[in-house]
């Protein structure tokens, strides 16, 4: 494991080692270029997760304060925790559920396939399909994701079987156990699936794809890389032309430091990233880094979600075995027809009482929802997953009052739902519980959106300086040598999940930055 | 299928090491009822303060199949917390002042001596906006369900990495699903 010094100036720092700083820090020091990753959080092991939910999320979870405003829900029922992420070394990976998709051809190009919609701000990617598909082919190698490379799907579980046996009488066609960065069988040092059931909390068998377990330790062992656990970035310096010359963060004892670096790129999830770029406001850049065209912090997606659970007469234990381990695809096409635009995924899901208590209905309280609770094990569960759209007003701003205790103004995070939002929504619920009736459901709850697990957008992809922040490399269209590489680049944010395709992208800029690096432009 | 059996698993010695902390341990040991438990009073809060909380806590989230003990272990730390803070006992105190007193306008009794829960619930939902309710109902729903011996009640087992997954016990055991 490397060590750098603080005025190594011929680093690249990245800030978050979560799916998209995780995977870029590796695969720079595979390449043999040396690599700092700051993170925030801790760093855990494997053996230290707690099959607890609140327990593991107290361990693991992003909780430091955040402000909200806007009609969603959340800003009402969690208005200190916008978003359910990690801050820990992994990231949100440590947390994420494994489901591993594509986008559609379309979902790169929307503005060009919905057309113009009011109140929204679609783009097309500034790439395609086929330009990631090299890309998406070595991050399914690479996370081991099932259904792709000849890895057979997992083994359904209860609650997958409620889904499949409710999909099929509906005539759904497209179901199966999914495509998981989870191992149905030993691959990659790492065993197979032992349906532990606590894939959220950090999965305790090292099946699960992490940048903790699978990525990182495989960076440190080239002697390239260095990840500095509590190290939380603050701000980031440039000189008087414009070019980044290294970041302020606040280490494990909240001493100030300065890690000077050659490329700084920002991975911090799509809240702390527009964040950390407004901190870095100057003289020379009065908006905030690479915000000239005032697009940093805005187009904030976290995907249309909710959650429909069905009660049976008799038992299913949803919780014994892979939370997401299950999924039905045929409403993820985009037809105008079911009265919106986009489509979305419903995947198996489910909590444990103490989540299901907080989330069901949040606020709820009596009778309707201690009646609830107590159909538990006769529960199974399904989450609803589809684009939101783009719109410049859902933002990240730096709160005005509140800063955290290195007296950085904290990130607060604005939202309305769009009309298609709602209808697609609404269209997803009516679906949902379609599903669960037709294999006998008593009852169904239309359960609304938890906190964003999804973040997208805030620092978009625009083949336009003008239209967004970054070019087609993650690279800012303003300052050369900053990259971005997380899920904020997205354009747009499609059904499906968002974890592949910021891998995808990671491994992409690692090959562009490697090759840049090479012919001395940055 | 294998079933979930709904009596206390965890051993006495555990149960109560857990529980201690959050919980008049005789209750818990005894199955004493809550004016025996409490007849003491708590830190901050009289017996018949602490008494109407376990039952504001029960018609919050009532779960017929669940002792007191459960109720008293997730709103004792309340207590506690008043002990310590001047302002969480005025929130509490005047909160619970404040029911008896709509209590007896309506009924010529005390809060906790209303008979029926749906007379209670009524009061509870005039008072469901102010800050009393909504603090208590919003810890409630954490330390309340967060107790992991109460989990086999509700038909959840809680951890299991230390049993080996489900892999081999039930993950896919359904067994009535009409057959597709
Ligand atoms: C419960 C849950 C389930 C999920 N399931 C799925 C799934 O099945 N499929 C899927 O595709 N996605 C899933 N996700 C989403 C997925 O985890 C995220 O999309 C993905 O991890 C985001 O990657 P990222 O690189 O943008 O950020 P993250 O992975 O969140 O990493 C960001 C890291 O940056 C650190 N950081 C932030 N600010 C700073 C700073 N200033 N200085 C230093 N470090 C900083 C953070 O602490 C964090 O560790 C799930 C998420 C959750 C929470
Ligand atoms: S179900 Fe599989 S992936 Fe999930 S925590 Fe268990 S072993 Fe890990």
């Amino acid at each position: 494991m490397a060590t750098f010094d603080l005025n190594d100036d011929g680093l690249v720092v990245i800030v978050g080692s979560g799916a998209g700083g995780g995977t870029l820090g590796t695969e720079l020091a595979l390449k043999g270029i040396r690599t700092v990753i700051l993170e925030a959080g801790a760093r855990h092991n494997m053996e230290d997760f707690v099959n607890d939910e609140w327990a593991s999320f107290a361990q693991l979870a992003w909780t430091d304060m955040r402000t909200t405003s806007g009609s969603w829900r959340v800003a009402r029922d969690f208005p200190n925790l916008p978003a359910w992420i990690v801050k820990a070394v992994g990231g949100s990976t440590v947390h994420w559920a494994g489901a591993s998709l594509r986008f559609e051809e379309h979902e790169f190009r929307i503005r060009d396939h919905y057309g113009a919609m009011s109140g929204a701000n679609l783009l097309d990617w500034p790439i395609t399909r086929a330009e990631l598909d090299p890309w998406y082919e070595k991050a399914e190698d690479r996370m081991g994701v099932t259904r792709t490379n000849g890895i057979k799907g997992l083994p359904g579980n209860n609650n997958f079987k409620v889904l499949e046996a409710g999909a099929r009488r509906l005539g759904y066609k497209e179901v199966h156990t999914g495509r998981m960065a989870i191992n149905s069988e030993e691959r990659h040092d790492r065993g197979a699936c032992q349906q532990i059931g606590f894939c959220f909390q950090g999965c305790k068998s090292g099946a699960k794809w992490s940048t903790l377990i699978a990525e990182i330790p495989r960076g440190e062992e080239t002697g390239n890389l260095e990840v500095r656990p509590n190290c939380m970035a603050i701000r980031i310096e440039h000189d008087a032309a414009g070019k980044v010359t290294g970041v302020v963060y606040a280490d494990e004892k909240g001493q100030l430091q300065r890690q000077k670096a050659r490329i700084v790129a920002v991975a911090g999830n799509s809240i702390e990233s527009p964040r950390l770029l407004l901190n870095s406001a100057s003289t020379l850049f009065p908006d905030g880094l690479a915000n000239s065209s005032g697009q940093v912090g805005r187009n904030y997606m976290r995907h249309m979600t909710g959650s429909v659970y069905g009660v049976f007469e008799k038992s299913v234990h949803m919780y014994r075995g892979t939370t997401m381990a299950g999924i039905i695809r045929d409403e993820a096409h985009h037809d105008p027809k079911r009265g919106f635009a986009g489509g979305y995924e419903m995947e198996t899901l489910s909590l444990g009482i103490p989540f299901m208590a907080a989330f069901l209905n949040p606020g709820g309280w009596g009778r309707p929802f201690t009646s609830a609770m107590e159909q538990y094990p006769r529960m199974a569960g399904m989450w609803l997953v589809g684009e939101d759209m783009p719109q410049e007003t859902n933002r990240i701003t730096l709160d005005p009052a509140v800063k955290d205790k290195h007296g950085m103004p904290v990130a607060h995070v604005h939202f309305d739902d769009h009309p298609n939002d709602v209808a697609m929504r609404n269209h997803a619920y009516r679906q949902g519980a379609a599903v669960y009736e037709a294999v006998g459901a008593t009852v169904t709850y239309p359960t609304p959106p938890y906190p964003s697990t999804h973040n997208m957008g805030t620092n978009r992809m625009s083949a336009k300086p003008r239209d967004g922040v970054v070019n087609r490399f993650g690279q800012t269209h303003d300052v050369k040598n900053l990259f971005v590489s997380d899920g904020s680049q997205f354009t747009s944010g499609a059904a499906c999940n968002p974890t592949l395709t910021i891998v995808a992208l990671a491994l992409r800029q690692a090959d562009h930055i490697a090759g840049a690096m090479q012919r001395r432009e940055i | 299928m294998r079933e979930v059996d709904p009596r206390r698993r965890v051993s006495r010695r555990s149960f109560l090491q857990s529980a201690a902390a959050a919980a008049p341990v005789a209750a818990i040991a005894t199955g004493l009822s809550v004016e025996e438990a409490w007849a003491e009073g708590g830190a901050a809060l009289s017996p018949a303060e602490l008494k109407t909380l376990v039952k504001v806590a029960r018609d919050i989230y009532p779960h017929d199949f669940l002792a007191d003990t459960y109720y008293i272990a997730a709103v004792k730390p309340w207590d506690g917390k008043a002990a310590g803070d001047p302002a969480t006992k005025q929130l509490l105190t005047e909160g619970l002042r404040r029911l008896d007193e709509d209590a007896r306008t309506r009924h010529k009794v005390a809060y906790a001596q209303i008979g029926w829960e749906a007379d209670r619930i009524v009061l509870l939902q005039a008072i469901e906006h102010t800050p009393f309710f909504k603090a208590l109902r919003a810890d409630l729903v954490v330390s309340l369900y967060n107790q992991p011996e109460l989990w086999p009640k509700f038909g959840y087992e809680g951890p299991s990495a230390d049993k080996g997954g489900y892999l081999h016990r039930g993950f896919n055991d359904i067994d009535w699903l009409p057959k597709v």
